[in-house]
């Protein structure tokens, strides 16, 4: 009975709590939305651990244009069904400046299959000719406010630094690539190597949930 | 005397049927955004999930245990798959049966994610799990973009049910 008494005013404030923020989302273990890039904004270097044990940061690629930089993983279906897509996109782009760099931000205390080890064994499998960089802390996703995998950011060049060119998905259509309709990433490149204003900045898409550490 | 008891036979098959629905309805976005806009006293929890997403799975019962909770409240489980079309057949209906999935499940049949998310939620960017939970009548809506634990789920339920 006295442990229903102070366990009444509790459940009431937690009613309270949530009844306040009814009608937002709710915030969760990742990013909120008003957290990470926009189109326009700078993005900011980072140093991540690439798959062959050397540290890749936007600075390190001095003839890079820009960048195709992509949060994948191994173990998402719909990262895998777009992974020979984001293949395709680096053998088309990086030759002429715009190079892929692949990132992945899950736990893998949540997703064993996304460990570094994995990680270095998928890479060799699967030939990849770009970095694929482990962000073991989460805080590049968290910045860039990567919510699924794949989520891809197009970065530009501006002098010393990068801006955020689009954001979003690699086309409208994950089941067949062929069948897509809109080929964002690619028509974002068209645009900006003709100099012209990206069209479509954003797009939305299905992916999987970045796999956040637990809060302790 | 007879209706009677051919009444009572009735009921007693429906009560003895399988209390899990095996049917899954393929719709389109038409169809799921009536139920959002839906403008009763009614509350939707409405699970957007997938077989090959993992926490998807690992949720799925939290939302069953909410179906039967509140079944003699207006309260509405509706998981929507977003699995391919194609593979209704061979990975969705037997998901459902094997599980004995007691919700109502949809299936959406929609390619382009950029040109439905945004008419769902435009707070959602399109990661699986999502949960909404709408009423409209009350003016309530919240929504979570991660995979919720059952304690989770009944606390952000709270301000929608009777207790």
């Amino acid at each position: 009975m006295k442990k229903a008494a102070y366990l009444l005013p509790l459940l009431l404030v937690l009613a309270l709590i949530v009844g306040f923020s009814s009608y937002m989302r709710t915030p969760g273990p990742g990013p909120s939305p008003d957290e990470g890039y926009k189109v326009g904004d700078k993005a900011m270097d980072f140093k991540l651990k690439n798959v062959d044990g050397k540290t890749v940061s936007l600075s390190s690629n001095a003839g890079a244009k820009g960048y195709i930089v992509v949060f994948t993983c191994n173990t998402c279906p719909y990262a895998q069904a777009y992974e020979s897509r984001i293949m395709a996109l680096h053998q088309k782009y990086a030759s002429q400046g715009y190079p892929v760099v692949a990132i992945n931000p899950n736990d893998p205390q949540i997703a064993p299959g996304d460990s570094f080890e994995k990680m270095q064994e998928r890479a060799t499998e699967k030939k990849y000719a770009f970095p694929y960089l482990f962000d073991e802390t989460q805080s590049v996703a968290r910045t860039f406010g990567a919510t699924r995998t794949p989520h891809v950011y197009v970065l530009q060049r501006s002098g010393q630094d990068f801006k955020v060119a689009y954001i979003g998905a690699i086309d409208n259509n994950t089941e067949d690539g062929t069948a897509a309709t809109e080929r964002y990433v690619e028509s974002a490149m068209t645009q900006l190597m003709a100099g012209k204003p990206v069209q479509t900045t954003s797009t939305k898409a299905i992916g999987c949930t970045i796999k956040w550490k637990k809060k302790a | 005397m007879k209706h009677l008891r051919v009444l009572v036979l009735l009921l007693l098959c429906l009560g003895a049927a399988p209390a899990w629905a095996q049917k899954v309805s393929v719709v389109k976005l038409p169809a799921l955004q009536r139920v959002l806009a839906r403008p009763t006293d009614t509350t939707y929890v409405i699970n957007f999930w997938a077989t090959w997403c993992k926490p998807c799975i690992e949720e799925l019962p939290h939302f069953e245990k909410v179906r039967a909770r509140y079944a003699n409240q207006k309260v509405r489980v509706l998981l929507v798959s977003l699995d391919f079309p194609s593979k209704l057949e061979q990975k969705v209906k037997p998901f459902v049966k094997q599980q004995r999935l007691a919700s109502t499940v949809w299936l959406l049949n929609e390619t382009d994610a950029n040109a439905y998310i945004d008419k769902v939620d435009p707070k959602w960017s399109g990661a699986l799990p999502f949960t909404l939970l709408i009423n409209n009548r009350r003016k309530l809506r919240t929504s979570f973009e991660q995979p919720l634990t059952e304690a989770e789920l009944t606390q952000a339920l709270r301000p929608f049910v009777r207790p």
